[in-house]
């Protein structure tokens, strides 16, 4: 802490410090939390952070979309899942099908972390400057942004609006309820609610299996 | 004076590792899924990063493009999911086990 305040005016060390404890801990929240929906909503606390800390190192261009598309549309869309799906399903935690997974995978995970931050100290970033353009100010962030994406990066961007639309028809493909000729669980994305309803012994059949899991 | 690239890597790596580390020791594919999202965020602040640190604008190019394809990943995604769901094959990743030989 002593070390950023002596390279870090005052107000941009407590806005890192306060963003990056935001950060974390709905990254951890994630995590730990036992209910999918307080994942969502820690995950929220994380992207306004990572925001926060977008607008601290003026890209305000990207902290509104991160707002926008990953706040209002992404989370909002996970929210929407768990909800269809049913938030009463709960992780089974007791049965582990690999065991000292979980502690392999927080030991690796911390070694590596030590050693990616062991190898960039000292030489944090290193390279040519403003190979693809400077950087402009806060007040022509936008501008500077969209030239470059309309020109240098236009190949790209082309590229991106036929993923989107490679995406939507997935997403419709996945689904799409089967015809009334397809027999029942032959497609890929057989039934929705109105269908697993119409099939009550499916349903009872395994409704006992999910309460002795639990 | 502003904060240190550091210290900005120092937390993108940190949000990393949480990420990496709950997408293996979760097991509702849906938080899976966010942990995903976690480290796309993470890559995306030392994106951001860099372009500061360097002058290069490169940097927030690949941020926005980074975003758009975590949107079609969470829309197919997501409809992987509901799929698997509809079929009933259980809430965690080790009940889809279908493509074992």
């Amino acid at each position: 802490m002593a070390s950023l305040l002596a390279t870090a005016s005052i107000p941009d060390a407590l806005t890192f410090s306060i963003a990056a404890v935001i950060c974390v801990s709905g990254a951890f929240g994630v995590v730990l939390a036992r209910n999918p929906v307080h994942s969502a909503l820690m995950l929220v606390m994380t992207l306004f952070g990572v925001a926060v800390l977008f607008v601290e190192q003026d890209a305000q261009f990207l902290a509104a979309v991160q707002v926008i598309v990953y706040a209002g549309a992404i989370v909002v869309l996970f929210l929407f899942v768990i909800m269809l799906l049913g938030v009463d399903r709960s992780e089974v935690v007791e049965r582990d099908p690999l065991p000292g997974q979980r502690w392999m995978a927080i030991g690796l995970g911390v070694l590596t972390l030590v050693e990616v931050l062991a190898l960039g100290r000292g030489r944090w970033a290193s390279g040519p400057h403003s190979v693809s353009g400077a950087l402009g100010g806060p007040a022509n962030n936008v501008s500077v942004l969209g030239k470059s994406i309309f020109t240098t990066y236009l190949l790209a961007f082309e590229a991106t609006s036929a993923l989107l639309v490679i995406a939507v028809v997935g997403a419709v493909v996945l689904a799409r309820r089967p015809r009334d000729g397809a027999g029942a669980g032959a497609g890929a994305g057989a039934g929705d609610e109105g269908e697993s309803l119409g099939q009550p012994s499916q349903v009872g059949s395994k409704q006992p299996e999910d309460a002795a899991d639990r | 004076m502003t904060v240190p690239v550091s210290w900005y890597l120092t937390l993108a790596a940190l949000l990393f590792t949480v990420g990496a580390v709950g997408l293996l020791v979760r097991r509702n594919v849906l938080v899976m899924f966010m942990c995903v999202e976690l480290m796309l965020n993470a890559v995306n602040l030392t994106f951001v990063t860099f372009a500061r640190r360097l002058n290069d604008v490169g940097g927030q190019a690949a941020v926005f493009f980074v975003l758009v394809v975590a949107a079609a990943e969470v829309v197919v995604g997501l409809g992987i999911i509901v799929a698997i769901y509809r079929r009933r094959l259980g809430a965690t990743a080790d009940d889809v086990h279908g493509l074992r030989g």
